[in-house]
């Protein structure tokens, strides 16, 4: 049985008269502990997809399963980082955290657990110093990674990653994306994250899913990355594979399915 | 500020831009000199209320003269304490020119006033007349001041936590924007004091018709502006709270309402306005008491020196209660940036 498995998924968006079909027929499954990435081009609805996953979007046919029962509402199990990364303002990055330690953990750890497992967060994405400033203080890579930390501590079954690094310059992304796959590495967690970076998505995923243009988006392809972990930036720019991965996402992308600016 | 960017726009030396700010600019100045002046136009006061006979009759001439003296010397000794008063001394440094100013005004007002008799009688009286209704009117002007601050708190207090709950709900809850939203629409325009005689007889007190309609009067602007926050609250909070796994309940409390609240200030700080304008009215015309009764008690008097010393009472009450208001919301914002400083 899969760990995640999303069945047969429509989406349609009414407004007044007018139905517009976004997904259609979506069926993935993730294996637990596979890291999963989900590309295509802007509008596709591929966010639409997660926020189905994470229960913030209802589907309009079809469903999602997580370890054989269905979820469609939101739920600390499915924990997401947001591209905008969607800290609280008026909280300082261990309130951010603790927010949602003390919203799943209040019954089940004291009070002193909780601190000790919110700053062992923070450590984990390096973050720890900057425990009491608050999201204006701190610059837009500080702030994913306690996104990031956020979604970590609340031991989700499945991370949802939406577009995590998007808004972040090419260094920052860099550094970030390594964390990630350490994180990764390290505790085992079953990602599913959407991209629209080819390289992101090979040097981070086990598969590939790869989606065609909206409207009525399906998945085109699915591209197994059989790439050896731990993974290494550099030594991978000249890996045969990775550029047969690369090449493979990139023809999908922009030959067979090359974007349309919609009239 | 603008008077105060400009001159940190203006500081520059040597070693490139520094921020300076206005109390560090009249500290840099000696700071003797400038206490000796505040404390030279001190002593003109005292001079003015003595180099002769006043037009009329006012019983307090030489206590205001040597008042005037005290101060100066005080000025005096705090300017010869200078740098070694610490934060003290910076404080009194960066209000020295506004001594100094407010020592030529009084004495200004002692000359045209009680010793030179320019401005008519008894309109306008000296300062000792103001004085002597500080120090010979204290009980009644006192028990007039814990009137109004009682009845203010308590109209104020029930308007704004209404004006709360009514705020959060209908920004929340589409069926209670409904029943609510048209009443608010039709009650809330109405200036609060247009209920006055309504409110008088439909009341078994007029101490009870003033809370209601200050209450009222807070109530609008702070309903307003709550709803209007809560709506605007970014809808990826709610997001990232439901990922949490968060109850309604959850989200009001731990997203809505600490969302809200840079908004709900601004409601607080328009009703407190409006409720001191309330209040005076409903104290003139219903209440026999507070500052209100004491300011028309005074003008059937025309005994014009309690109305303006009542004035300065009350303006000192209101601007304390929004520097008051406004410490509270420095303490409960301070995420938020770029604010007006009161």
């Amino acid at each position: 049985m899969a760990y995640l498995k999303i069945d047969h998924v429509d989406k349609v968006f009414s407004r007044g008269n007018r139905e517009t079909e976004v997904l259609k027929d979506i069926v993935l499954t993730v294996e637990k502990g596979e890291y999963v990435s989900i590309i295509g081009h802007s509008g596709c609805g591929k966010s639409t997809l997660l926020n189905i996953v994470a229960g913030l979007t209802p589907a309009t046919q079809g469903g999602v399963l997580l370890e054989g029962r269905e979820v469609n509402a939101p739920g600390p199990d499915r924990a997401v980082v947001f591209q905008n990364h969607s800290l609280l303002p008026w909280l300082s990055s261990y309130d951010n955290v603790k927010l949602g330690v003390d919203k799943v953990f209040g019954r089940t750890k004291s009070r002193a657990e909780r601190h000790d497992w919110v700053m062992h967060n923070l450590d984990l994405v390096q973050m720890g110093h900057a425990r009491d400033k608050r999201p204006s203080e701190i610059s837009g890579g500080m702030k994913q990674r306690i996104g990031i930390a956020r979604a970590l501590a609340m031991e989700p079954k499945v991370l949802l990653l939406d577009e995590p690094f998007g808004a972040l310059d090419a260094l920052t992304r860099a550094h970030l994306q390594d964390s990630v796959m350490a994180l990764h590495q390290k505790l085992g967690n079953t990602v599913l994250m959407i991209t629209h970076d080819v390289d992101e998505a090979v040097l981070l995923s086990d598969r590939i899913v790869m989606m065609t243009n909206g409207p009525s988006a399906r998945i085109g392809e699915v591209l197994d990355v059989p790439l050896p972990r731990p993974r290494k930036r550099l030594e991978l720019a000249a890996n045969a594979t990775y550029l047969k991965c690369r090449q493979r996402v990139l023809e999908f992308l922009y030959e067979r399915h090359r974007y349309v600016e919609a009239a | 500020m603008p008077t105060s960017s400009a001159s940190r726009a203006a500081t520059f030396d040597e070693t490139g831009p520094t921020e300076t700010s206005p109390a560090q600019a009249v500290s840099r100045l000696p700071v003797s000199g400038w206490g000796i002046a505040a404390s030279a136009s001190w002593l003109g006061v005292t001079a003015v209320s003595l180099a002769r006979d006043d037009v009329g009759d006012w019983s307090r001439t030489a206590t205001f003269a040597y008042g005037a003296a005290v101060v100066a010397l005080a000025a005096f000794v705090v300017s010869l304490a200078g740098a070694r008063l610490g934060q003290a001394g910076t404080w009194f440094a960066h209000r020295t020119p506004w001594l100094i100013v407010l020592g030529l005004g009084l004495a200004l007002w002692e000359l045209v006033t009680a010793k030179l008799g320019w401005l008519p009688l008894p309109f306008f009286p000296p300062p000792q007349a103001l004085l002597e209704v500080y120090l010979d009117d204290f009980g009644k002007l006192g028990a007039s001041v814990l009137a109004s601050v009682k009845l203010q708190i308590s109209g104020y207090a029930i308007g704004a936590v209404i004006g709360f709950l009514t705020g959060v709900s209908i920004g929340w809850s589409r069926s209670a924007g409904y029943w609510v939203h048209p009443v608010l629409r039709f009650i809330g325009p109405l200036p609060a004091t247009a209920w006055l005689p309504v409110a008088f007889f439909l009341f078994p007190s007029s101490w009870s018709a003033s809370i209601f309609l200050i209450a009222l009067a807070t109530a609008f602007p702070v309903t307003v502006l709550t709803w209007s926050g809560v709506a605007s609250v970014p809808s990826s909070y709610y997001d990232v709270a439901r990922t949490l796994g968060a109850t309604p309940w959850f989200l009001i409390r731990k997203v809505a309402v600490p969302a809200a609240m840079p908004h709900m200030f601004v409601g607080l700080f328009m009703g407190l306005g409006a409720s001191f304008a309330v209040l005076v009215v409903a104290e003139m015309m219903g209440v026999k008491a507070g500052l209100g009764w004491y300011l028309q008690w005074a003008q059937g008097w025309a005994a014009y020196a309690n109305m303006y010393a009542a004035l300065i009472v009350m303006s000192l009450l209101c601007s304390g209660a929004i520097t008051l208001l406004f410490k509270v919301r420095d303490r409960l914002l301070s995420w938020q940036k770029g604010v007006v400083k009161w």
